[in-house]
């Protein structure tokens, strides 16, 4: 397993990874169960069933989102 | 539960008054004042988790039993609108969107172009879809038209409290729409809320009138009575508007009381 840093974009601040870490290891930094969250990486949503499954690489864009009060 | 529901899609609502969560103080006057206004419609934007943030709204509405309908707020775009759509939907676990696609940050008047073709793109996409639109009949034909499960007009600008601007256009929606009306922004009191039920709007859709209120709480339970008091009154069928007065007391068997003037 490489563990050479990359850099990826989170909600919009850069972030250095170890290569071939996946959406599940970073959505869990941020909330325990992931309930209320939604993740997409390069402006398309990636399903919670996918995240373990979705390696994240060099300059990638993920927003990691959830609701609040709004409207 | 009443005999007059309101429908939207598949589902139906005692309360015709949906809520937003925008501007309330705190979660605390947030949940009095939803409770207050019985509201079971209640809608929550998609923003960048702050895992710093304490508490959540989603726990507050999960609590009450009330529906949560993700918004779109601050997209400029079709593609910004219609990506939040979809993480919403994931997030959530709904399919239902309120809809706004909006032009400038000044006037936060929706983009009809940009609305009506995130608006194809999402009920394609499966999306029960309630788009906050201009106060344009024909523009709310074309949604209709889309398939949108509602219609959603503004009475004026977000927030202004500028209340129902142009109440004829109004008339017009209601009149051509197969699916409920429903307005949204613009009203700044009770009265505003009443009017827009007076004319034929199905529900009336607020937030920052109760939660930027003086008393929060109490405007939430305001609102609740004009939107009944104003459903009422529709269903009633109010009195023609005349120009000259119309005793409501009889004439006849007037007793003759005045001197000055004849007995026969």
């Amino acid at each position: 397993m490489n563990s050479l840093p990359m850099a990826v974009s989170l909600n919009g601040e850069r972030r250095e990874l170890a290569t071939g870490t996946t959406l599940d290891t970073l959505v869990a930094e941020f909330t325990a169960t992931g309930a209320g969250v939604a993740a997409a990486v390069n402006e398309a949503v990636v399903p919670r069933s996918r995240w373990a499954q979705t390696p994240l690489g060099e300059g990638d864009r993920i927003e990691v989102l959830t609701a609040v009060q709004g409207g | 539960m009443s005999d007059d529901r309101l429908t939207i899609g598949d589902t139906s609502f005692d309360s015709r008054l949906i809520m937003g969560t925008g501007g309330a103080s705190s979660l605390d006057v947030l949940e009095r004042s939803l409770i207050a206004s019985g509201t079971e419609l209640t809608t929550v934007a998609m923003r960048r988790l702050d895992p710093t943030v304490q508490g959540s709204v989603l726990s507050v509405l999960e609590r009450l039993g009330i529906r949560v309908l993700p918004n779109t707020a601050g997209c400029f775009t079709a593609g910004e609108a219609v990506l939040t759509a979809r993480l919403a939907r994931e997030a959530l676990g709904t399919d239902w969107i309120k809809l706004e696609v909006v032009a400038d940050e000044r006037t936060l008047l929706p983009d009809p172009v940009e609305l009506l073709d995130a608006a194809e793109t999402l009920v394609d996409d499966g999306f029960t879809v309630l788009p906050y639109t201009n106060d344009d009949p024909v523009l709310a034909r074309r949604l209709q038209d889309a398939g949108c499960a509602a219609i959603m007009p503004l009475g004026s600008p977000i927030g202004s409290g500028l209340g129902i601007r142009n109440p004829h256009n109004f008339q017009l929606i209601v009149e051509s729409a197969q699916v409920p009306v429903i307005l949204d922004a613009g009203a700044g009191t009770a009265s505003d809320v009443a009017l827009a039920m007076e004319l034929g709007c199905s529900a009336v859709m607020l937030a920052s009138a109760v939660t930027r209120a003086q008393e929060p709480v109490l405007m939430a339970e305001a609102m609740r009575y004009a939107v009944e008091a104003g459903r009422f009154a529709r269903r009633a069928g109010r009195i023609p508007r005349r120009h000259f007065a119309e005793a409501s007391s009889p004439m006849a068997g007037m007793a003759a009381l005045d001197p000055e003037r004849p007995a026969f």
